[in-house]
């Protein structure tokens, strides 16, 4: 096994969980301020998606696209919020994983009318379609590179956000001690509304950017969901800070356990067995993972209320 | 008054698949069967859910390792009912043990995800499991043997089974609740840290409770293998759990028929309008947002005005 395999793993790893980073950024930042569970948030990925292949589609650019489908979502995020999410702050968490559920149950079926039940395709720019020479003996595709890049941005630039701006500051006081920032005299409804808006937008760059290499379908939401799950329950709900270390170390551990525990088993047992358990093994090495660190630290990594 | 509508229901489930034949709705028993299997793991989620207010949403797990152990004892040649279907139990149990040990470590929000995310553990473990046909899922041959010169493979018989199953559930979910124990449970959703002052140990009597309702719904899972004969990873899928949690919404939470009430609404509805759109989910999806939020007690709670249930709350 070379070091550079590894290391294109690694990145790999990494281009995974800073995409699970915009998701669970999101999550993370309605459950600290709003104390409310969306489960919606995976069926605004799988809008932002279907919106950014329809754009591409029609206009025939993926750069135009993104953007757009960004602004798209988010508007359909605040008014789901003014809607509907607004009405739930104050119930209990089953009646908001319930009135979630069913908005996942409405998105699915409404983008099977709108879209059709099959798959559709979105190609990513030509200039980013084939590999690049990272260094010599090295390549790498450089569709998965700008992922790593603008993830890298996004993740930096909402570092400045919620820690050196005023909204940031408001967010975080929202986050740390609600009533108390009411009383403080911050428009909490507005915040509200903007957080849950700009946690839209997050997710559709998630799913534009990742539609590409992964199917732009029905249900595409539900699944990646759990992982931001994991990720922000690792992390400590409510922390920016532990979404970001929560994303890369999931990322990393589900992306190298995937090539690595199935190479590891075959070298310790029969190859039948590496092929009949590795899989299953790989896949449940992450929610191994929370079960630890929830046994360890019952409320993640980084609890952002004391 | 409720004892009298009880009695009438339970006659009239006992004379359905008699009038069933003459009328010639043959095919609504094997339906039929289906709504109390769904009945009963509503029922077992009703337990943990409406009355010691843990909200796991990963109930589907041990409905699926019911379903499992069926079918993989049945391809060891297991097919007796007397054996796999105690066995479903144990081994939902203590899949629930271990789940529940960690989980009601949590509380809230953590409790709701960790459950969660160990039920989509057991789905790919599942999914991984390449020897008894991973995403393929598993056949069975034939129904489980149950002996005494009957056959499960008469839809009519396979029915009462379930029936007895069901009524059984709702008789020992009544004897749970009224025991002491049953008082406990419900204390402890109310005020865990009053219950705990007083010197209960809380976190025992919810693992209790979690261990028993993963054991009944594992047994549930036991009679979907046995319904369809056929299981598949998708049994434990958390649109499932959700589906469950549902049922008990939509019936309401924490009253003994919720589950049941649950189940028919949602299964009935989910069969009336799927003739006319592919798109049945859509309508309970909308159902189950004007449930939520104008008639936040249920089915049950609509029909009840005297009784004021906390119900659910922060797990």
């Amino acid at each position: 096994m070379s070091g550079l395999f590894l290391f294109e793993q690694a990145l790999n790893g990494l281009q995974f969980g800073l995409m699970l980073f915009l998701l669970a950024a999101g999550l993370t930042l309605v459950f600290g301020i709003m104390d409310t569970i969306n489960l919606a948030h995976g069926s605004l990925y799988m809008l932002g998606a279907y919106i950014a292949a329809t754009i591409a589609q029609a206009t025939g650019s993926f750069v135009m696209a993104v953007p757009l489908a960004l602004i798209a979502t988010a508007v359909i995020g605040m008014l789901l919020e003014l809607a509907v999410l607004r009405r739930l702050y104050t119930r209990d968490h089953m009646s908001q994983v319930l009135a979630t559920f069913a908005l996942i149950l409405i998105a699915n079926d409404s983008v099977r009318m709108i879209w059709g039940p099959q798959p559709i395709s979105l190609n990513p720019p030509a200039a980013l379609s084939g590999p690049i020479d990272l260094f010599p003996g090295m390549t790498y595709s450089s569709y998965r590179l700008a992922i790593i890049v603008v993830g890298l941005a996004v993740a930096a630039l909402l570092y400045l956000l919620v820690t050196r701006t005023r909204t940031g500051m408001l967010v975080r006081a929202g986050a740390s001690n609600r009533e108390m920032a009411t009383a403080m005299g911050t428009n909490i409804k507005l915040l509200f509304t903007c957080v849950f808006g700009f946690g839209a937008a997050l997710c559709a760059l998630a799913g534009a950017m990742l539609g590409p290499i992964l199917a732009v379908q029905v249900g595409m939401g539900e699944d990646i969901l759990i992982l931001a799950f994991v990720v922000i329950v690792i992390g400590g709900i409510g922390s920016i800070r532990g979404a970001l270390v929560g994303s890369l170390l999931v990322g990393l551990v589900d992306t190298m356990g995937r090539t690595f525990l199935p190479m590891i088993l075959r070298e310790v047992f029969s190859p039948q067995v590496a092929s009949n358990a590795g899989p299953a093994l790989a896949s449940i090495l992450i929610y191994v993972l929370m079960a630890a660190v929830l046994f360890w630290k019952p409320q993640g990594l980084f609890p952002a209320r004391g | 008054m409720q004892r009298a509508l009880t009695l009438a229901a339970l006659a009239l489930a006992i004379a359905f698949p008699m009038a069933a034949v003459p009328l010639d709705l043959d095919f609504y028993i094997g339906f039929a069967s289906r709504v109390m299997i769904y009945a009963i793991a509503a029922t077992s989620l009703n337990l943990i859910l409406g009355y010691g207010g843990m909200v796991s949403f990963g109930h589907a797990a041990f409905f699926g390792t019911g379903a499992y152990v069926v079918a993989i004892a049945m391809t060891h040649g297991i097919d007796s009912l007397w054996v796999s279907w105690p066995l479903a139990m144990l081994v939902s149990g203590i899949v629930a043990l271990g789940i529940g040990a960690i989980s009601l470590r949590t509380r809230g929000v953590y409790f709701i995800m960790i459950t969660l995310a160990f039920a989509q553990m057991m789905f790919f473990v599942f999914i991984g499991l390449k020897a008894y046909g991973g995403e393929e899922g598993l056949n069975m041959p034939h129904r489980s043997v149950i002996g005494l010169g009957l056959n499960l493979k008469n839809d009519a018989t396979f029915y009462y089974v379930v029936l007895t199953v069901l009524v059984a559930t709702l008789y020992l979910l009544r004897r749970l609740i009224d025991a002491r124990f049953g008082r406990v449970v419900e204390a402890i959703r109310e005020n865990e840290a009053r219950m705990e002052t007083i010197g209960f140990s809380t976190y025992r009597y919810k693992l209790t409770c979690f261990v028993i309702a993963g054991m009944v719904c594992g047994l549930a899972g036991a009679l979907i293998a046995n319904q369809t004969r056929y299981v598949n990873p998708n049994l434990m899928h958390w649109i499932v759990s959700g589906d469950m949690m549902i049922m008990i919404i939509l019936g309401g939470l924490g009253y003994r028929f919720g589950g049941v009430l649950g189940a028919i609404v949602m299964l009935v509805l989910d069969e009336a309008i799927s003739p006319y759109t592919t798109y049945s989910k859509i309508v309970i999806g909308f159902v189950l947002l004007a449930v939520v939020l104008f008639a936040p007690r249920g089915l049950a709670g609509l029909f009840d005005r005297k009784r004021v249930r906390a119900g659910g709350g922060h797990g």
